[in-house]
């Protein structure tokens, strides 16, 4: 039998020592984005059924979407159901084949963060144009 | 104790014929999710302060509460669909991987049934 020398062979990534890449951040951001949705719905069914219920239960909601605490809360839904929103348009383009091609890919990735900020603030912006 | 390998007991078996459907159903619901959640996020905006009274008059009309209960049932099937795929990926135990993904459904459609009874009561007037 041969004798088996250890070569300096390079070993496959591992993600500790994987430099972090932002198209690598977006795809992680992605999943976590839509991890939030999942339980952040449980506010916009608690605020359709207190509508549904009684003027004291959406009294109770509306004080709570009112408040600062209830505000930065759905601040942060806003701008998570916007990112994955945009994350999943970039998905549906690559299902159809196309935008593979690593400039694409990383131009896709910035559009999607600056978007999913851009996208957040206007529609605040809008809300307190509603508001006021 | 059986002396054949994995890869020998599952050749020759097929796929399960539900892979590309399966597939298929994640990419159109999460397109439907699209303009449909657009709906949703307008049809806030345009209830912001308003009272309970608007909400329920604005609601009789029954495309606003049709398109309502549309997006509600899209978005929480995208996130049956979605968390299937999380659990899947993750939880290797096969135990923790069944208990999760029947909980996975009861939580969707616990949600789905309190919307859409929710859409429904103030449609037909409360």
């Amino acid at each position: 039998m041969t004798e088996i020398k250890p070569t300096a062979r390079p070993l496959s990534p591992h993600l500790q020592i994987y430099r972090p890449m932002l198209t690598m951040m977006m795809s992680i951001l992605h999943r976590v984005t839509g991890a939030a949705l999942y339980f952040g719905v449980i506010l916009l069914v608690w605020w359709l059924s207190a509508a549904a219920l009684s003027d004291s239960h959406f009294n109770l909601a509306q004080s709570f979407f009112g408040h600062w605490f209830g505000m930065i809360v759905l601040f942060g839904f806003t701008w998570t159901l916007i990112h994955h929103t945009l994350g999943g348009i970039r998905h549906l383009i690559w299902d159809t084949g196309r935008g593979f091609n690593p400039v694409t890919i990383e131009w896709m990735a910035r559009a999607n963060l600056a978007g999913s900020i851009v996208l957040t603030v206007l529609l605040w912006i809008a809300a307190y144009k509603v508001m006021a | 104790m059986t002396m054949r390998t994995p890869l020998g007991k599952v050749r020759g078996l097929g796929s399960a014929k539900s892979g590309a459907e399966h597939w298929l159903l994640e990419r159109v619901i999460a397109l439907a999710n699209l303009p449909l959640s657009l709906f949703l996020v307008i049809f806030i905006l345009m209830h912001l302060g308003a009272t309970r009274a608007e909400i329920i008059d604005n609601m009789r009309n029954p495309i606003v509460a049709g398109l309502l209960a549309m997006s509600l049932i899209a978005i929480l099937w995208h996130m049956k669909l979605g968390m299937r795929a999380i659990i899947e990926d993750y939880v290797h135990g096969e135990a923790a991987k069944l208990t999760l993904l029947v909980l996975n459904s009861a939580y969707t459609a616990i949600l789905g049934v309190a919307a859409i009874y929710a859409i429904l009561k103030m449609s037909f007037g409360s």
